[in-house]
C-alpha cells in the first residue's frame, strides 16, 4: 500500500472523498475504532474519574466516540476541514479546532488529563510546505504538548513510521522536550496486525512503566537472545520452514507444506483431506 | 466551542507570551443538551479560570446567574453545579471569532469550530 503521507499534505489528502470512507467504510471504522480503544487502555485512567483528553489528530470523532462512551469529555485537533466537517455533520460530543499541530498547541498548563492521537504523528515527519523543518515542528509540538498536560498524565500515539530514522526523529524531540517513556508494540510478529503505539509520560512515577504490547510472546525481551535447548538441524536445506527436499514441485507434500505456511501467516485455508493434491480426472 | 475549552485555550502565536484569555466574539450561539455530570463539573472547577470565565459568559450574554467569585465549598452544592455546567458546556459558539491578546491576530470560527491556523510568518 502506497504510504498517504507521500502524496501531499494531509490538509489536501483528506478531502471530501477520502473523508467519506470514515463515515461509509464499515472496514476502516472498525480498525479506527480498535485502535482507539487500544489506545485509551494504554492511556490507563484513574477508573471512575470523568477526565479532559485531547485527541490529536481527531479527524471525523471516531476516535471521539470511545472517548465520550467512556464517560470523558475530549477536545480535538486536525488540519482536515473536510474532516472536521464530517465531524460536525455527525455532531460529535467533543469540541472541535482546526490547527496545525506542527505550530504547537495552545492550551494552559495541567489542562489535559490524557492525550491520545491515531495515525497522526507521523505525517509531521514530512516537510510540505518550503519553510517547514520536521525536527523543528515534532520539537514545537512536543513542548507545547508537555505544558498543556497534567502531572502524571500519559499521552498515547499510534503512529506508522516509515522507518526506523522516523521513529527516531520523533522519539528524540519527545525526549527532548522531556517526556519519558518509549515504544509498545503490539503483536510484533504480524506484518499485518503489528501496530506500535509511542507512550509519552509526563514526569516519572513509580507506576509509569511502559505497558507491555499485545502478543509479545516470542520476543519478551527485544534485547536479549533467547536461549532454547532445542537442537536445530542442518539436514540438508538450511531454512527449517523450507519444503522438504524431496517434495516435487505440485506434489501432495508439496502442497500440504504450502498451505501450512499460509496457514502459519494468518490465512484462513481449507482443511487437509484425502483429496488434498489428487489429480482430477480430465474432462474429454 | 464551549466556554470550558475557551478558557483552557491560550494563544499559540509565536511570541504572545501572555496570550490568555483569547478575546471570544460571538455572533452567533447556540444551546445544546449535555448530560450533567457532577463528577466532572466538580473536577474542571479546580481547573477552570473561574474570573476569564465570568466575563466571557458575560460578554456573550449567557451568564445564567453564576456567581462573579467562586465561593468555598460548592462541591456539595447540586444548584450552582447545574448552573456550571449549563456555561461550561452547555453555551456553545457556532460563529465568531477568537483574538489574541498580544499579537491582535483573527481566528474565524465557523460552524463551531475555530480555525487556528497561523500564517507561515507566525509559524516558523
Amino acid at each position: 500500500m502506497p504510504r498517504p503521507e507521500h502524496g501531499g499534505p494531509p490538509e489536501l489528502y483528506y478531502n471530501e472523498r477520502e473523508s467519506t470512507k470514515y463515515t461509509n467504510n464499515s472496514r476502516v471504522i472498525d480498525v479506527q475504532f480498535r485502535m482507539s480503544e487500544r489506545a485509551m487502555e494504554l492511556l490507563s485512567l484513574p477508573s471512575g474519574q470523568p477526565s479532559l483528553i485531547l485527541d490529536v489528530g481527531c479527524g471525523s470523532g471516531l476516535s471521539g466516540e470511545i472517548i465520550s462512551e467512556m464517560g470523558h469529555f475530549w477536545i480535538g485537533l486536525d488540519i482536515s476541514k473536510a474532516m472536521l466537517d464530517v465531524a460536525a455533520w455527525r455532531e460529535v460530543n467533543g469540541d472541535l479546532f482546526l490547527q496545525d499541530m506542527g505550530d504547537g498547541i495552545g492550551f494552559r498548563p495541567g489542562t489535559f488529563d490524557g492525550v491520545i492521537s491515531i495515525s497522526a504523528i507521523q505525517w509531521l515527519c514530512n516537510a510540505n510546505k518550503k519553510h517547514h523543518r520536521p525536527a523543528h515542528r515534532l520539537y514545537r509540538f512536543f513542548c507545547s504538548l508537555y505544558i498543556a498536560m497534567a502531572r502524571g498524565a500519559r499521552a498515547v500515539f499510534q503512529l506508522y513510521p516509515e522507518n526506523s530514522e522516523q521513529l527516531e526523529l520523533i522519539t528524540t524531540a519527545a525526549m527532548k522536550a522531556g517526556f519519558t517513556g518509549g515504544i509498545t508494540v503490539d503483536y510484533p510478529n504480524s506484518t499485518r496486525a503489528k501496530k506500535m503505539f509511542l507512550c509519552l509520560f509526563t514526569g516519572q512515577t513509580a507506576a509509569a512503566q511502559l505497558p507491555q504490547g499485545l502478543d509479545t510472546t516470542f520476543s519478551p525481551i527485544a534485547n536479549v537472545v533467547q536461549f532454547t535447548n532445542e537442537r536445530f538441524e542442518f539436514s540438508g536445506s538450511k531454512n527449517k520452514l523450507a519444503a522438504p527436499a524431496h517434495a516435487r514441485k505440485k506434489s501432495r507434500d508439496w502442497i500440504l507444506h504450502k498451505k501450512q505456511r499460509r496457514r502459519r501467516q494468518g490465512f484462513e485455508i481449507r482443511a487437509d483431506s484425502k483429496y488434498t493434491g489428487r489429480r482430477r480426472k480430465h474432462k474429454f | 466551542m464551549r466556554l470550558l475549552t475557551h478558557n483552557m485555550l491560550t494563544s499559540h502565536v509565536k511570541g504572545a507570551e501572555s496570550g490568555y484569555p483569547l478575546i471570544l466574539e460571538a455572533a452567533e450561539v447556540i444551546l445544546r443538551n449535555v448530560d450533567f455530570n457532577p463528577e466532572f463539573i466538580k473536577r474542571m472547577l479546580s481547573k477552570v479560570n473561574w474570573d476569564v470565565l465570568y466575563q466571557t459568559a458575560k460578554a456573550i450574554g449567557h451568564l445564567n446567574d453564576i456567581p462573579e467569585q467562586l465561593q468555598p465549598n460548592v462541591e456539595n452544592d447540586e444548584e450552582f453545579l447545574r448552573k456550571a455546567h449549563h456555561v461550561l458546556l452547555e453555551v456553545e459558539v457556532k460563529e465568531g471569532h477568537l483574538i489574541c491578546p498580544t499579537s491582535k491576530k483573527k481566528f474565524q470560527i465557523s460552524n463551531g469550530i475555530p480555525n487556528m491556523l497561523l500564517g507561515e510568518e507566525s509559524s516558523s
